[in-house]
């Protein structure tokens, strides 16, 4: 849900599965009166208000961006007619919109890997840290995976600030450097930096704890056997730790570029609800056309492309969770 | 084994040192934000600031509370949250004991068909929200916000208890049922109070995404009506920003949220079956 969404990392059920019991254990009917009317009977309130809130609006979404939709549809001036694809033509031969979808997957990628490598490499460490420290990472770690997004974003503009921003004045203690006054937002690739940086740090803990507690389910006599037929460090990482933790990368990359495709408040906070166009991200971008330019239809167009890029990767998302859900 | 322990003490070292750097790195925004926030405000906008305490003071609070309203935001925010929270947990218990508790047809399209509603990004779907709640005369009104939030409390609702009522046997309720419960009797003897836990757990992280929410509380919501993710834009105005009272608003947002999730993560990783079988 990417407004939340980036902090809402409990779309994921506890890490920690019941070992696989037997195929036959799929839920047994017992009939009593009744029979298989039960189930949906029990279904469907939570279906009734799914299709209400979400299945309608996303119909409309389709509709509207075949459609032409602007300040004189919306207080019924005018009824919406249709266009045909003119919504999606206008958006492709759109140069700004190629130069946005760049700019989001560049985003998008650059904060994944580093939110992956960087959480590996955090679950591998508190491995070998004493007791108390590991503690202490894992208290500042749930403490920050727990704050709200548009708290830690104000927070990071309070670090970055250009006058009084603690970073420059740490970077200026360094012999030679002279950042005070230095504006992170001046330009787009340093701004978007920044923003990388806050969603890496707001993302790292799930990763972190997700992968810690993958790690412990690695059987060590794996590991010892692995070392014993001469495999060092690298080797037991590559060879054992990785391939058993797989299924759990696989969700947890997908899930991130889930979130980092769709982040959004980030952006709009930071730059104070009104991104700059070196900062227009998909999300933004499709916000900016519906209500800054009030071009409804257009926005809507942006959104279902937006949808259709994840597609793929909601597929692989969807096998992996479907995966987990058949051995109960 | 004498010989292979000792030079693994020296690593042990670096590798704390190695960690407290990372202690220290990812607290620093924490930290800073609880610093600036108690700091006296002329502190705060020193370009060569402190890293320690300067002095502890309560104005900077005092002042985000003047700012604007706090308690009317933050009331709102809970009435939403809990509504939310409230529907989203009945409706989604029923769901979450239909898709674990029995074998239909068309079990596997509806954990499909919900996995896939948790993907649809909120944002894509602000317009026609939008224009939906615009058309019913629910603009502005708490109660389209409730309903626009169970979008993805009642997924993530269903998901998760789904997960808790996995891990209880089965065969606790069959014994039941065997000493004559009927399947309602042993559902509210034997797997309810077990899955309370579980479902207390569920609630508070609904309540903490519900209350987390920005886009839709700031575009469905006029400015009297903001909630209280909104109302931490107020310290930013035409003249500039009020760093400080802004970091005390940040820290009273993130503390009791914080505090709530650091109590509740733990209950989310507990087993429960660990207690199940005992009790």
């Amino acid at each position: 849900m990417s407004a939340a969404d980036t902090t809402t990392p409990a779309k994921v059920p506890p890490p920690r599965q019941a070992p696989p019991p037997p195929a036959d254990d799929l839920p047994r009917v017992r009939r009593p009166s009744g029979g298989a009317a039960i189930p949906w009977l029990l279904l469907a309130p939570c279906l009734l208000v799914l299709a209400a809130v979400m299945g309608y609006p996303l119909a409309r979404l389709v509709t509207l961006s075949f459609q032409k939709f602007g300040q004189s549809q919306l207080w019924g001036f005018q009824p919406a007619e249709s266009v045909g694809l003119d919504n999606f033509a206008k958006v492709v031969g759109d140069g700004e919109f190629w130069a946005v979808v760049l700019r989001t997957l560049v985003f998008a990628a650059g904060a994944v890997v580093f939110t992956m490598v960087i959480g590996m490499a955090l679950a591998l460490l508190l491995q070998r840290v004493s007791g108390w420290l590991k503690v202490l990472i894992n208290i500042v770690l749930v403490a920050s995976w727990g704050m709200p997004v548009i708290v830690a974003t104000t927070v990071f503009k309070w670090l970055f600030d250009s006058d009084y921003g603690v970073f420059n004045a740490l970077l200026s203690k360094l012999p030679g450097v002279e950042m005070i006054g230095h504006n992170w937002f001046a330009s787009g690739p340093e701004g978007l930096a920044v923003i990388m940086l806050l969603v890496v740090w707001g993302a790292v803990p799930f990763v972190v704890i997700t992968l810690s507690a993958g790690l412990t389910q690695v059987p060590k006599e794996l590991e010892e056997a692995a070392r014993l037929d001469g495999a060092g460090s690298w080797g037991v990482f590559r060879y054992v730790t990785l391939p058993v933790l797989k299924p759990i990368i696989v969700m947890l990359t997908t899930l991130s570029v889930i979130w980092d495709m769709g982040v959004f408040p980030q952006v709009f906070v930071m730059r104070g609800g009104h991104p700059e166009p070196e900062f227009q991200v998909l999300n933004t971008y499709s916000y900016d056309r519906a209500f800054v330019v009030n071009d409804y239809a257009q926005g809507s167009a942006i959104a279902l492309i937006t949808v259709l890029l994840l597609l793929g990767v909601v597929a692989v998302y969807m096998r992996q969770m479907l995966k987990i859900g058949e051995v109960e | 084994m004498s010989s292979t322990l000792a030079p693994r003490r020296a690593p042990k070292l670096w590798w704390n040192l190695l960690g407290l750097l990372v202690f220290v790195t990812a607290g620093f925004p924490l930290y800073w934000m609880l610093n600036t926030a108690f700091k006296p405000a002329k502190d705060a906008i020193d370009p060569d600031p402190s890293l320690l305490p300067t002095g502890i003071t309560f104005a900077n609070f005092g002042r985000a509370l003047d700012i604007a309203d706090f308690w009317g935001p933050v009331g709102r925010s809970l009435v939403v949250s809990l509504a939310v929270v409230v529907i989203g947990m009945a409706v989604g218990l029923l769901a979450a004991l239909a898709i674990s508790r029995f074998a239909f047809r068309g079990r596997k399209i509806v954990i499909v068909g919900i996995l896939a509603v948790q993907m649809v990004p909120l944002v894509a779907m602000i317009i026609p929200v939008f224009l939906l709640l615009n058309d019913l005369g629910q603009y502005d009104r708490l109660t389209g916000l409730i309903i626009t939030y169970l979008t993805f409390i009642l997924p993530f609702t269903v998901w998760t208890l789904r997960g808790f009522i996995v891990n209880i046997p089965k065969e606790l309720e069959e014994a039941a049922m065997v000493d004559g419960c009927s399947r309602t009797g042993a559902f509210l003897r034997v797997v309810f109070p077990l899955l309370a836990p579980g479902m207390v757990a569920t609630s508070v992280y609904g309540f903490i995404q519900a209350w987390n929410e920005y886009l839709y509380a700031l575009m469905l919501l006029s400015q009297k009506n903001q909630t209280a993710t909104v109302w931490l834009g107020n310290f930013t105005t035409k003249h500039g920003t009020e760093y400080a009272p802004m970091m005390a608003g940040a820290t009273m947002m993130a503390v009791p949220i914080v505090a709530l999730f650091l109590l509740v993560q733990r209950k989310m990783a507990a087993g429960l079956t660990a207690g199940a079988v005992k009790g």
